[in-house]
């Protein structure tokens, strides 16, 4: 679908949306991943992979945890990198990031990584980006987080290699999620055994089934049996609008306690993309209790990002003009 | 017709004899390293033979290579793993085949990234010549004329052997 992100030959040009992927590159990067992680063990915290190339981070809407682990990720890698907040009122799309684009490849960046609010902000940047430029979606509008997706894939697989023998439930706004889209199309190219949504109708996308995913608005029946449920952070400003009650009651019907977590497998792991709305969509007791791999997704994003990273660098033999 | 190959047993004994000999060893056994596939066969072999109390450990210099940039990533890279502190250590590196260098001074690189070892010792099954940089064994298995358009090659883990390898 997305073959602009992809080389001739199959390997990496950009990393833009799961869709489109292959299953063995997903695998190629939580192995990857899994070579990269010994480096933030060693004396010295680098591998001389990307020494030379220079990483801009370009971010349009704001964001602390993912652009560090973006800025470690390639300061890891030996990348130069630079950091622009673009934090503009109203871009208008078009011209003017095209123009910020052109700008920023005179500079003689060699990848960006790109969040924006606006869907499609990052394939935009690819199709105009000069040859040998690579571009990284870090979040675009609803539409994907791939790299989010993908530190996800590799806490799971950590704890539970086979996919095929898994059930996930994911679990909150799937609508205006682009982690769980991501999540989605990651876990049915891995092959996971079943994906399940459980949310409320209002946080539904329309037709959710062709998604690939089992739908359920009640969490006793959706968590039952489930290897691994992701909570999705519940956005207060959604909770204005017509889309939900208040928080206590959202809390009462989809928040993930420890009474509804023995629903799930005893060794059922619990994961959120963070940051986390505690006693909004998951109880403290739970978010620090022994079944949480939260804090591991955090350490799990730089080698991932590590990994997609130079898997997306390497080889880019196109010469610049 | 190639020459026959060396007996990789035979070399691999007559290694172990002449690593056990030398003087730097004498006070404290080396620590064993093999250099992913090939090297680390090599090195687990060697660390029976010496009978070493310390576990071996592996690296794969994927993310050292200096063409790194031009070839891009090798899809089967594996972690590396070195069990213990490399800090004032001797260290043993063990690969298979000596060509250009390029992949010794690659895991130098790497082991330096991990700490400060005393001394690296190079052990080597095979020198086919070919060096590009001022690189060569400590302990040599053996030296191989390689024809043009031919390759030497050690497949394993067993049993451990030579072969040719044609090229186009």
């Amino acid at each position: 679908m997305n073959d602009l992100q992809l080389n001739p030959d199959g390997s990496l040009r950009h990393f833009l949306s799961i869709e489109g992927l292959k299953p063995a590159l997903l695998e190629q990067i939580i192995e990857t991943a899994a070579s990269l992680e010994q480096v933030a063990k060693r004396a010295v915290k680098k591998v001389p992979v990307l020494r030379g190339k220079t990483v801009m981070n370009l971010f349009f809407e704001p964001s602390t945890r993912t652009r560090t682990t973006f800025e470690i990720a390639a300061q890891r890698l030996s990348a130069d990198v630079i950091n622009l907040d673009v934090q503009t009122s109203s871009t208008t799309k078009g011209e003017s990031l095209l123009d910020t684009l052109k700008t920023l490849e005179a500079m003689h960046a060699d990848m960006f990584v790109i969040r924006h609010h606006e869907s499609g902000a990052a394939t935009f940047f690819a199709r105009h980006a000069a040859p040998g430029v690579s571009v990284l979606n870090a979040g675009d509008g609803w539409h994907a987080h791939p790299t989010q997706a993908m530190l996800d894939m590799f806490t799971i697989w950590k704890h539970k290699p086979r996919f095929d023998r898994l059930k996930v439930a994911i679990v909150g706004d799937i609508l205006h999620s682009r982690v769980a889209r991501s999540q989605i199309h990651a876990l049915n190219l891995l092959g996971a055994m079943e994906v399940r949504l459980i949310a409320p109708q209002t946080l539904l996308p329309e037709q959710p089934e062709s998604l690939g995913v089992h739908v359920y608005h009640n969490m006793e029946e959706g968590l039952r049996d489930c290897d691994v449920v992701i909570m999705l952070r519940l956005q207060k400003e959604r909770m204005q609008g017509a889309h939900l009650p208040g928080g206590d009651e959202y809390f009462r019907c989809y928040g993930l306690t420890e009474a509804r977590l023995q629903h799930a497998r005893p060794d059922c792991i619990v994961m959120h993309p963070g940051p986390m709305n505690r006693g909004v969509e998951i109880a403290s007791s739970v978010a620090d209790g022994p079944q949480s791999v939260i804090l591991e997704q955090v350490s799990n994003g730089l080698a991932v990002r590590m990994a997609i990273m130079a898997m997306v660098l390497g080889g880019q033999h196109e010469v610049r003009p | 017709m190639n020459d026959p190959l060396p007996h990789i047993p035979a070399l691999l004994e007559d290694m172990a004899g002449r690593i056990a000999a030398l003087p730097r060893f004498q006070a404290t056994a080396p620590l064993l390293v093999g250099i992913q596939t090939g090297g680390l066969w090599l090195a687990e072999a060697l660390h029976q033979r010496l009978a070493l109390q310390e576990p071996l450990g592996k690296l794969d210099i994927s993310f050292y290579r200096d063409d790194f940039s031009r070839i891009g990533i090798n899809p089967s890279v594996q972690p590396s793993h070195l069990p213990w502190a490399v800090d004032g250590r001797h260290l043993l590196l063990v690969d298979d085949i000596l060509y250009t260098g390029r992949t010794i001074r690659a895991a130098m690189n790497e082991l330096f990234d991990y700490g400060r070892p005393a001394s690296i010792t190079l052990a080597i099954a095979v020198d086919r010549g070919g060096r590009e940089l001022p690189i060569q064994a400590d302990i040599l298995g053996c030296r191989l004329e390689v024809p043009a358009g031919q390759q030497v090659k050690l497949s394993g883990p067993e049993p451990l052997q030579l072969e040719w390898v044609t090229h186009e």
